[in-house]
């Protein structure tokens, strides 16, 4: 999960000691012009926690309270990728003699921390690269308790830093000292700027929490931005369900994340489309029950498949949420199965006394069912 | 020596958690297939038997008492570091984790701890290991005859769920399995598919693989490097397709952003390599029939 720029400037930099410039969150416009005559010339943000919020027009330059009122009663207004801005940022206008990108994240590949570095801020890190102007800089940190400001300085040469360097390598080193501390999947600061005079300052951070560790940073899963999520979203969500709701008409109940979206896939192969992605894989599989009714209440479902694997999972534990949500819903649309793996003989015989008809041997053809029944 | 991401039945495995209800249930199944489960840990449970095994209050009691290849962890998702950290300190070079949601910096000083000590893992997020006929270690159906089959097909896969399902399609299709990986849903995984991808081509009980994808992260692009270089033909399946782009499916590592991790990206990737990708996990049998006479063909 992300959090919104402020909170990851005053929640993750400002305790590690990197500079933010001085803003206000405002959650209205008179606030937001209260704060500009405060600030003077200043920036208003739209807090949304998407990338490209510039280039989508949720940042504005404003040199007067009327200003400030003005761009905050609109980027209030605006929906950025599906999100809408509860607030605005408003901060002071930083005189920026260059900007850096600067950022702790993992490499999958090498199973450790990587920093990286730019001596170019303020664009996406992907067309600095694509500039080829050789002025990213990449440390793995093999020891991840070992990252040190000798460590960042040696990443910094032949960059043209100068005097910068020093100062430059502490950043990065609080920047990976928290990385660590906060449970971050992703810190990113861009731009960094290096002031008029000299000092550095963050004036964008984009921070995503590992959602798995999520519960021992309360006070940043307090704080966390939630994804848009519709209402049967965020029904699932409250269940501890992994559920999304999409377009189509078929509706999917599987076990697995993996056997799930092969589900999806095998609904679009034969030309239809899936109504959800819903796995009750892991722990959850206990909850076919309720999950079954998560994907009866989307009102675009016209017919169902159940396509349980089981491993870890049982499918007769399974079927039976399954049987016992479908006799207590009643629901008036077709239902096609396929079950095999962990439980399936007492899956089959309880399927089989309920629907009256065996399930289908291949999950294709399941599917397949599915799809015309829907159409 | 073990042959470790395939599991032999010579393997002496340890079982982190055997006594909670999870570990209770597998261990007797992987003990009824035959697997040589030599004892297990609990820390409040030191010096008494389950399941008629030696339970030890840490990998390094264990290891003092017995020699340990490889250990496999039912441990939830607080404790994995520490679990883990006893095992590899304690000299084990084998670790297959099966914990979901694992915080990210744990297994981050987990790796870093298994580098130095030469300990490799599988996982975290796997289903486990399975050699049919021999052994299995995790949370697979790996005593389920009707599902795994001794034979010389190796399978990796990211899902347990979908794994399971192909090696039932291979079972019925009369292709049993010389060795499934399961390397886990995870986006950051102790054993790659490119890893485990290599240890199947050096196997000499296999003749081909099922190489079982998902969206998100590179690690089949990686794989497809290397199959680029195999002998033994590959065979390829990449689920979420039909996947919104920006949403996670499931598993942590199942996200397309922008045009990383997509499957025409993986795809393009691995045909590329000369594997062949098929559409729906029902054509991977007819696939893996066709790639395996096709030597033969050439000869004729």
């Amino acid at each position: 999960m992300n959090l919104l720029e402020y909170h990851a400037k005053t929640g993750v930099l400002g305790p590690a000691g990197i500079k933010v410039p001085n803003g206000r969150w405002c959650e209205d416009p008179e606030a937001a012009a209260l704060a500009a005559a405060e600030l003077g010339p200043s920036v208003v943000k739209a807090q949304v926690p998407t990338g490209h919020r510039g280039k989508a027009g949720g940042v504005r330059m404003v040199d007067t309270p009327e200003q400030a009122h003005a761009a905050a009663r609109e980027l209030l207004r605006i929906t950025f990728a599906g999100h809408r801005a509860t607030a605005v940022l408003v901060e002071e206008r930083a005189p920026v003699a260059r900007e850096f990108y600067a950022a702790v994240l993992y490499s999958p590949r090498e199973r450790a921390p990587l920093v990286m570095f730019a001596a170019e801020g303020g664009m996406d890190i992907e067309e600095v690269a694509a500039r080829g102007t050789d002025t990213i800089r990449r440390q793995l940190v093999m020891s991840p308790d070992r990252f040190h400001t000798a460590d960042a300085a040696a990443m910094l040469d032949d960059l043209g830093l100068d005097h910068m360097k020093p100062r430059i390598a502490d950043v990065l080193t609080r920047l990976y000292r928290r990385y660590r501390e906060t449970d971050a999947e992703l810190i990113e600061i861009n731009p960094l700027a290096e002031l008029a005079d000299h000092t550095l300052v963050a004036l964008d951070c984009k921070f995503v929490l590992d959602d798995a560790a999520a519960f021992r940073q309360p006070s940043h899963l307090a704080v966390a931005a939630a994804d848009p999520a519709t209402e049967l979203e965020s029904r699932a969500a409250a269940l501890g369900l992994k559920y999304i709701e999409l377009n189509g008409s078929v509706g999917i109940l599987a076990n697995g994340a993996g056997l799930t979206m092969t589900t999806m896939d095998i609904v679009r192969h034969f030309g239809g489309h899936p109504a959800n992605f819903l796995e009750i894989g892991g722990d959850a599989y206990v909850k076919a029950g309720s999950a079954l009714e998560l994907v009866l209440d989307n009102p675009r479902v016209r017919s169902l498949v159940v396509n349980f694997c089981g491993a870890f999972a049982r499918t007769d534990v399974m079927a039976c949420g399954v049987i016992e949500a479908w006799q207590r819903l009643k629901p008036a649309i077709p239902v096609f199965f396929s079950v095999h793996g962990t439980g399936e003989e007492e899956a089959v015989e309880l399927i089989k006394r309920e629907f009256a008809k065996d399930p289908f041997d291949l999950m294709e053809d399941a599917v397949r069912a599915a799809v015309a029944a829907a159409q | 020596m073990t042959a470790f991401p395939i599991l032999r039945r010579t393997d002496r495995v340890l079982v982190q958690g055997i006594t909670g209800a999870q570990g209770t249930f597998w261990t007797e199944r992987m003990l009824s297939v035959g697997t040589n489960v030599v004892g297990g840990v609990n820390p409040k449970r030191a010096g008494r038997k389950h399941l008629d095994l030696p339970v030890f209050a840490s990998v390094r009691a264990a290891v003092a008492a017995m020699p340990i290849d490889i250990t496999v962890l039912f441990v939830p998702p607080a404790y994995v570091r520490d679990a883990a950290l006893d095992a590899i300190e304690a000299g084990v070079r084998g670790l297959v984790v099966l914990t979901e949601h694992v915080p990210i910096q744990d297994m981050l000083t987990v790796f870093a701890r298994a580098r130095v000590l030469g300990a490799r893992i599988v996982g975290p997020n796997t289903a486990g290991l399975v050699t049919p006929g021999e052994a299995f270690v995790g949370i697979m159906p790996g005593h389920n005859k009707n599902v795994f089959r001794p034979g010389r097909i190796g399978v990796i896969s990211r899902s347990g769920s979908l794994g399971t399902l192909i090696c039932l399609n291979l079972t019925r299709a009369g292709l049993g399995q010389s060795s499934f990986v399961g390397v886990g849903g995870d986006g950051m995984l102790g054993t790659t598919t490119e890893e485990a991808l290599r240890a199947l081509d050096r196997d000499p009980r296999t003749d081909a693989v099922v190489l079982v994808g998902e969206i998100g992260g590179a690690m089949e692009e990686d794989a497809a490097g290397y199959a680029a270089t195999m002998a033994k033909p590959v065979v390829a399946f990449i689920a979420g397709r039909a996947a919104p782009p920006g949403r996670r499916m499931g598993h942590a590592g199942a996200i397309v952003t922008g045009n990383a991790g997509s499957h025409a990206s993986k795809r393009e990737a691995l045909e590329r390599a000369g594997v062949t990708v098929v559409d729906t996990p029902h054509d991977i049998a007819a696939a893996l029939f066709a790639r395996l006479r096709l030597p033969v063909q050439d000869t004729v």
